[in-house]
């Protein structure tokens, strides 16, 4: 076993520090999903938008040198698949699911169609706020280097809990989520809330995308991201479309993903593939526990496809 | 559809015609050719736009993909041996569509599928005769493809967990599954760089169609489709399960059991997957290894769509894809354009194709009442 001068506590330390780095992706296409599903759509497409959103993000920071233009120019293309999935799912007998499929595939081609010269060239990182300066163990002033992203997520998560409650604009968001006639009653249309919610929830999306290519693991390659941005989607059920959870079921995501590299970290080769795995199992066990035959989820907005039966 | 394209027609069938049974039938059948071609055209026309936008010559393209597709006897043969794993992988997708439910985790099933049939393999051989070793392969991979697909159904109508998520997970799930048996308990030690399960002498090998450098799988998927085809269309199972898929109220009311529909037609669609998994070990690589994580059950969702999810619509379906993933390397080699063309394509198509559904009932051309009228 290699000597890290901490021996087994550099496993806890390496899991909660890999949860925070982990999780900020999930955090981010958690809420963009929230946003899309509590105005009654659902976007299976984010893991597209997500590889699209970390290939546009690495290209434009490789080109100017700037992480937060890449990270903005994510944010545009990621709005922009939104508002292409938005815009098909209002026509009549189209399947919202299915899509998500074709724009996940769709968007995956465009970024390794696009991507392929951006492979080589190194692109900077976003920046990150050194929290274990304090430390002089290097364990534990890695595991506190924390970006400045997962600040802006929680943050994020925090205002939109607060915005659903608490605005007009949440409001009419959870209308048309809850009942699209009671939306168009009341006089909203509820075809352009969606199409404003998915716009949103695609360029979230792209952040998470940036973060992966900017930040960790911090290079582009065809292979950056392993289901982020699906299991974001069970984890926004998790979290019963509360933002807050979100963010809570993140961490607790990312420390699932966290669990092998800090496995072998401290030496332990064996199963390395089963503990990789471990996220999709949590997954799965969660979707399992959450999830009823008889009755729509708990907290599901009621216009939403994905909990009817 | 325009007023005067409708006035067009109409003459011809307010006359009583002795034809009208048969346009009254063309009318239904036409509706779905048409419109899928239209969007396939429709498609492409929006592909060729994308490849002028980064200065290509969508002539040069398409050319270069017939090419290598179905240019000669070899690219035939190819394209046609990349076609049979994709009959087997859509009806992963497309016999669960029937009942209404969007399985997408194909992917799982071949893997694992593969993985299984490898590792029956590895005692056979030597022992049985190749015939009854390949036999039992093949059972083996049916056998865990419908057990993992079979459990995203059962998990959908016992616990109402949503298909299409968990399918997806089952199959990232598989992949760590397999990269653990193959690094570790099925690992021949032989396989240095690439880790694999000890390697299928070639008497033990699926072998050719003979006179072809084809192998059998492209024979077993057409079967496969038709198979499933009298499943649907002519079984009291198949219609039982059509109207699962049409009204899941409607099936209980009238006591049909929907749970074993559910989980016998996601249990027999995964074990064709499986069986994808095991003709990809027996006939294309010799072992299991991560080179069997083909991206087939993907490419297979969307021949399911294009074909509707119908199984007979899949196999010419499934001969176009394999021809357009067999010209991925000549695009690569004579154009400079990166093997993600096919998938940029493969996605165009499959939004098109999807954005089309909205297309029906919405002309009457296609209204068999209308040619009923005298």
């Amino acid at each position: 076993m290699e000597d890290t001068g901490l021996g087994l506590w550099g496993v806890p330390l390496a899991i909660i520090g890999g949860a925070i780095r982990v999780s900020t992706p999930f955090i981010f296409v958690s809420l963009g999903e929230t946003i899309t599903e509590r105005s009654g759509r659902i976007n299976l497409g984010l893991e597209g938008t997500l590889v699209l959103g970390a290939m546009t993000a690495y290209a434009v920071a490789a080109t100017t040198g700037s992480t937060w233009l890449g990270v903005l120019a994510a944010m545009f293309v990621g709005s922009i698949f939104g508002i292409v999935h938005g815009w098909i799912c209002k026509f009549p007998k189209v399947n919202d699911i299915a899509i998500g499929i074709a724009m996940m595939q769709f968007g995956l081609g465009l970024a390794f169609f696009l991507g392929k010269p951006f492979i080589q060239p190194i692109a900077p990182k976003l920046p990150s706020i050194p929290l274990g300066a304090w430390s002089d163990t290097p364990q534990v002033e890695a595991a506190l280097n924390i970006n400045v992203l997962f600040f802006i997520g929680a943050a994020l998560a925090l205002v939109l809990f607060w915005a659903f409650r608490h605005t007009r604009i949440g409001l009419i968001l959870r209308v048309v989520g809850d009942s699209t006639d009671a939306a168009r009653a009341m006089g909203i249309q509820p075809d352009f809330v969606r199409l404003v919610a998915t716009a949103i929830g695609g360029s979230l999306a792209a952040i998470g995308g940036a973060y992966l290519s900017l930040y960790y693991p911090g290079s582009w390659n065809e292979g950056i991201s392993s289901g982020q941005g699906l299991m974001a989607i069970a984890l926004v059920i998790f979290a019963r479309w509360n933002p807050v959870g979100c963010f809570l079921a993140a961490l607790l995501f990312g420390g699932a993903g966290a669990l092998g590299p800090a496995l072998q970290s401290v030496g332990v080769t064996q199963g390395y593939y089963l503990f990789y795995a471990a996220p999709y199992v949590l997954t799965l066990i969660i979707l399992i526990m959450t999830s009823s035959p008889n009755r729509p989820l708990i907290g599901a907005p009621g216009a939403l496809s994905l909990t009817k039966l | 559809m325009t007023v005067e394209a409708e006035n067009a027609v109409l003459p011809i069938a307010i006359r009583p015609s002795p034809f009208r049974p048969f346009l009254e039938w063309t009318a239904r059948r036409a509706e779905p050719v048409v419109i899928s071609l239209g969007a396939v055209l429709v498609g492409l026309a929006l592909f060729s736009l994308f490849i002028l936008a980064i200065g290509k010559s969508p002539v040069q393209l398409f050319q270069v993909m017939y090419t290598g597709a179905f240019g000669s006897w070899f690219s035939i043969q190819n394209s046609l041996s990349r076609a049979a794993p994709l009959l087997l992988t859509a009806l992963c997708v497309a016999l669960p569509a029937r009942l209404g439910l969007i399985v997408i985790g194909g992917e799982g099933a071949v893997v694992l599928g593969g993985v299984a049939a490898a590792a029956t393999a590895l005692p056979l051989v030597g022992t049985v005769s190749p015939m009854l070793a390949l036999l039992a392969m093949a059972i083996a991979g049916m056998l865990v493809g419908g057990l993992w697909v079979g459990l995203a159904g059962f998990l959908r109508h016992y616990r109402g967990v949503n298909e299409t998520i968990s399918s997806l997970l089952l199959a990232y799930l598989a992949i760590a599954l397999m990269n653990q048996l193959v690094e570790g308990p099925l690992r021949d030690p032989a396989s240095l760089n690439k880790p694999s399960t000890s390697p299928l002498p070639a008497e033990y090998m699926m072998g050719d169609i003979p006179g072809m450098t084809l192998h059998w799988g492209l024979l077993i998927g057409i079967g496969a489709c038709i198979l499933s085809w009298v499943l649907i269309e002519l079984t009291s199972f198949g219609f039982a399960a059509r109207i699962a898929g049409g009204n899941v109220r409607a099936a209980q009311i009238q006591g049909l059991p929907v749970g074993r529909l559910i989980v016998g037609f996601t249990a027999i669609a995964g074990s064709f997957a499986g069986l994808a998994g095991m003709i990809e070990v027996a006939a294309v690589q010799g072992s299991a290894n991560a080179s069997i994580v083909t991206g087939y059950g993907y490419t297979g969702i969307l021949v399911a769509f294009l074909a509707r999810h119908n199984p007979l619509a899949i196999i010419p379906v499934a001969v176009l894809l394999g021809g357009l993933e067999a010209s991925g390397g000549l695009i690569q080699r004579r154009l400079g354009l990166p093997d993600a063309t096919v998938m940029v394509l493969q996605g165009t198509l499959f939004v098109v194709i999807l954005l089309c559904e909205t297309f029906y009932d919405r002309f009457k051309v296609f209204n068999p009442d209308l040619w009923k009228r005298s």
